[in-house]
């Protein structure tokens, strides 16, 4: 099954969408990215009990911490699927690069642009 | 051990508006543990507060440095050649922390990140329940383990007010009467007698600033710089 899904997500592979940190979500955007999505496997499904819904909090959390910096919080989500559902994978893909480009780029981009 | 929440993130904004470059500091002890204020929890505020001055048209110029303690000089001193070039400090250290931070940097505004909740355990992964308020005069011998000063809404020593409600506080269905608790273990341990033993009132002249030297130790003779 060779889908394509558009072009402008990057993939960074994780063990365990428990290793994501809120960290790396909030580095991600403070250098630029336009938004972050976790692909996780289905809730009550995670290999190791409890790493996707640790992701999930950390998501809301990130979120609830853009709102306060004063970004949309809607430029970070949460996904789940399976490992065999490669068709909901880029329906996942397309619908946050629709939401994305919804919001517009990150404004923390332009402004180092201007500063170049 | 003690634990500490971040401050709102409006009012560590609103503490540090008029400065251009601050360092924040994390200690890797108490509030790394309770994931307020360690190496992370640093960068996490660190790259707030990058990403909302920025959007702000303020930019603001960061460091960060964690130190294994805020509360011990050896480890303060490692920001001596440091803090020279900032114009003010953020501490995610306990209150016991960002004092000391301010007693070695008094030119420089030092302002607390987080706000120290007490003395709690750790009932899971970023959830503490506070168990002691470092009163001075413990009673625990006499309470079958469980603090009335801590656990009880009224602090009180010498039995139950009249709220005990089937096990409960009048306070919250969700938080348990103290002296309950406490009747119930007693009574488990048959020690019941305990319980009839009148605890004397604080001595309230105990809670101002206290200074603690242990057997076989000395005060300095000059403090250090």
């Amino acid at each position: 099954m060779r889908l394509s899904y558009p072009s402008n997500v990057k993939i960074i592979l994780v063990p365990c969408t428990g290793k994501v940190d809120v960290v790396h979500m909030l580095k991600a955007i403070q250098k630029g990215a336009d938004g972050v999505y976790c692909v996780g496997c289905l809730e009550g499904a995670c290999h190791y009990n409890e790493g996707n819904l640790r992701c999930r909090e950390r998501v809301n959390h990130v979120r609830s911490l853009l709102q306060e910096i004063g970004l949309e919080s809607e430029r970070v989500r949460m996904y789940n699927l399976s490992s065999g559902e490669a068709p909901t994978f880029v329906a996942y893909a397309k619908e946050m690069t629709e939401n994305i480009l919804k919001l517009g780029p990150n404004p923390l981009k332009k402004k180092a642009e201007v500063k170049k | 051990m003690i634990v500490a929440k971040r401050k709102p993130f409006d009012e560590i904004m609103d503490l540090i508006k008029d400065h251009k470059k601050v360092l924040v500091v994390g200690c890797g002890t108490c509030v790394a543990v309770c994931l307020a204020g360690g190496e992370k929890e640093v960068a996490v505020l660190a790259t707030e507060l990058d990403m909302a001055r920025k959007l702000k048209n303020n930019p603001l110029e960061l460091e960060s440095a964690t130190l294994e303690r805020q509360c011990d000089r050896e480890y303060l001193a490692q920001l001596d050649n440091r803090v020279g070039e900032f114009d003010a400090l953020i501490s995610l250290a306990c209150g016991v922390g960002i004092q000391f931070l301010a007693e070695r940097f008094p030119n420089k505004p030092v302002y607390p990140g987080v706000d120290t909740c007490g003395l709690a355990v750790n009932q899971d992964v970023g959830w503490y329940e506070e168990r002691c308020r470092s009163c001075g005069r413990c009673v625990l011998g006499m309470t079958g383990g469980i603090c009335p000063v801590t656990m009880c809404a009224k602090g009180l020593y010498n039995g139950p007010c009249g709220g005990t409600n089937k096990g409960n506080c009048e306070i919250s269905a969700d938080q348990p009467c103290a002296w309950n608790a406490i009747y119930d273990r007693l009574k488990a341990q048959g020690r019941l007698d305990c319980i009839l033993e009148l605890t004397l009132p604080q001595e309230w002249k105990d809670t101002t600033p206290r200074t603690l030297i242990q057997p076989g130790y000395k005060k300095p003779e000059k403090a250090k710089a």
